[in-house]
């Protein structure tokens, strides 16, 4: 079968350094990964072509690239399932870092998130004889985020490190779970408290791109929000995040349904009087076009509100 | 076919153009609606944020609700539906979480027991309306409007919960409707990616400067017009456009219409009745394109 590659290709070394787009047509096989592909164009076609692989088995993490748009590991995706019916794939490196070379990034930036979280446990009181222990359970809840392969998919695809490089980012944010989740850690106050600053948890859009792309259902965003429900239960001093949160509970809790500008007044609260301010032009533009919603008491619960908080109520009893 | 229909929060809050031009739309579609004036919000994944347990707690007295109707639930909000679509997917995949669930529900009168379907109106549309009907439907085709699509991220990811593998097409959903309706789809990277509006209270920023990227972009691939099937993108992308324009030192006016403004819009209907006029940022170039002005 022919199968187009369309590859987006960046020679620093060039007279005149610029990404550029170059076609590949190659006779591929069905068991065929993107990986192989690459390698086989490498390898009979232009030996110029540079990709960073190694085990191709999904187990080293080291060919993670963009495929039709997608982060993902080129040895675990197959050219069958990304070419549909034209029998052209698209690839090009990941995003958010910079391309050294054709297919291969630059993930010094990854590397210095992930320290920055000290991946490393942190026990307190005395030290044991032997090891620290920690039992089956707790241990099992932890599988799927130490199944993490450093392949860098998720940064990648996230959206708000794309538009804010100072964010850390997934992975270095579910590294950072796997340790306050750990039982032998005597650190997870202090880690929350770091994690609590601007860059930290809250700046997660919640986007999703990170639970999609992983190779290995890590699960980067559901470890965020726990992080961000352990950082409330330990009483992390109140950011815009965690009052937006607990607002919003609130007012669900109060009226079933969002009370929208008082979600925006109480989560900005008396601190950031000025970010609110400056929402003040669209609130004027909305009046005049009649879709400012209700407000205060004049925000009505729905129907049945009883039962609603009787949840709620039910719900804490459980916690 | 009879839908409890779910409206969600901001369709009656800060995007009632949101439900005046479904309200329009839908009685000449084939189908029914029965609104759920008793289910509390799904919790948006902010209130999961705090209590994922409670916001599933919600959703499946939501469906609950809907169930003992025996009737499929329409939602009209990216959010919403994504929201319901992982809650629902997690009760029907875990018995045992389910029936913890359902200890609670029990107090109230109520058990879930895994029935209930969760649908966009964009699914809906195509699943169960049809492409024949919306055709037959459609009064002043969009010929020449150069539409870009915008979903909403709860309307593309976890792919698992939202059913992508039994039903490939709908991640492809609201081109295939924006065809059907004689517009030309404008392709471009961001259709799938975040609008900002979970950071706006928490990151403004950030939140701003992707809305500018997206209505700059789309605009830049050559769109008249973005549209979307989410009333949260919507208020990012049409209500604080201006705002992300003088942050980001761009001039953009990028009209942004709700998916069944632009149904509407086709079916011949008057723009007035569809809300169009309470859009923040003006929708006269695309109604003059169309000479529906």
């Amino acid at each position: 079968m022919g199968t187009t590659f369309r590859i987006r290709r960046f020679d620093p070394e060039s007279a005149a350094p610029a990404p550029y787009v170059q076609e590949y047509v190659i006779d591929t096989e069905p068991s065929d990964t993107i990986l192989d592909g690459l390698i086989k164009i490498r390898d009979t076609v232009d030996e110029s072509l540079t990709l960073r692989c190694s085990c191709r088995g999904a187990i080293c993490g080291s060919c993670g690239m963009r495929i039709n748009g997608h982060a993902a590991l080129a040895c675990k995706t197959r050219v069958t399932a990304s070419t549909a019916s034209r029998n052209v794939v698209r690839v090009e490196p990941m995003n958010n870092m910079p391309v050294l070379k054709d297919l291969v990034t630059d993930m010094t930036g990854f590397w210095e998130k992930i320290r920055d979280v000290q991946p490393w446990l942190r026990p307190t009181g005395v030290e044991p004889e032997g090891e620290y222990p920690a039992s089956p359970e707790s241990m099992n809840r932890l599988a799927g985020v130490m199944g993490c392969i450093m392949c860098g998919a998720c940064v990648s695809d996230c959206a708000a490190l794309e538009v804010d490089a100072r964010f850390v980012g997934p992975a270095a944010l579910a590294k950072a779970y796997r340790f306050v989740a750990d039982p032998r850690d005597g650190a997870s106050a202090s880690r929350l408290l770091a994690l609590n600053e601007p860059g930290g948890m809250w700046d997660c859009t919640r986007c999703m791109e990170c639970l999609e792309v992983c190779p290995k259902g890590v699960g980067a965003m559901d470890r965020i929000m726990t992080l961000r429900a352990n950082g409330i239960d330990q009483g992390v001093p109140s950011t815009c995040g965690s009052r937006h949160a607990e607002v919003f509970a609130d007012l669900i809790e109060q009226k079933g349904r969002l009370d929208e500008p008082m979600l925006a007044v109480r989560t900005f609260g008396l601190g950031h009087v000025g970010s609110l301010l400056s929402f003040l032009p669209m609130t004027l533009r909305a009046l005049v076009r009649r879709k400012l919603p209700m407000t205060g008491p004049f925000h009505r619960p729905i129907p049945g509100m009883a039962q609603i908080r009787r949840l709620f109520q039910r719900s804490k009893e459980t916690r | 076919m009879t839908y409890a229909f779910f409206p969600g929060c901001v369709s009656k809050g800060g995007c009632p153009e949101l439900y005046q031009s479904v309200m329009q739309v839908y009685p000449h579609l084939g189908i029914d609606l029965e609104e759920m004036t008793t289910a509390a919000c799904t919790g948006a994944g902010v209130l999961q944020e705090k209590d994922r347990r409670l916001g599933d707690l919600l959703n499946a007295h939501t469906l609950a609700l809907a169930e003992r109707r025996g009737l499929p639930i329409m939602t009209i909000c990216s959010t919403c539906q994504g929201v319901m679509s992982q809650a629902n997917h997690r009760l029907k995949t875990n018995p045992d979480y389910l029936a913890e669930i359902n200890r609670t529900l029990e107090e109230e009168g109520l058990t879930y027991h895994g029935t209930t379907t969760v649908k966009h109106f964009v699914w809906i549309l195509l699943e169960d309306v049809g492409e024949d009907t919306i055709r037959h439907s459609v009064k002043r085709p969009l010929t020449g409007l150069r539409a870009a699509p915008f979903y909403g991220c709860y309307l593309q990811r976890p792919s698992e919960a939202l059913g992508f593998d039994e039903r490939p097409s709908r991640a492809e959903s609201l081109e295939t409707v924006m065809t059907l309706l004689g517009a030309d789809v404008v392709d471009f990277p961001g259709k799938s990616r975040c609008c900002g509006f979970p950071l706006l209270t928490i990151n403004t920023s950030n939140s701003m400067q992707m809305v500018a990227n997206h209505t700059t972009d789309a605009k830049a691939h050559g769109a008249d017009v973005m549209v979307t099937p989410c009333p949260l993108c919507h208020l990012n992308l049409d209500g604080l456009q201006s705002t992300a324009a003088g942050r980001t030192n761009r001039d953009i006016h990028l009209p942004i219409f709700h998916l069944p403004q632009l149904l509407g819009l086709a079916m011949g209907m008057d723009p007035k009745s569809l809300g169009l006029d309470r859009n923040l940022v003006s929708t006269g170039t695309v109604l003059k394109k169309l000479h529906a002005a």
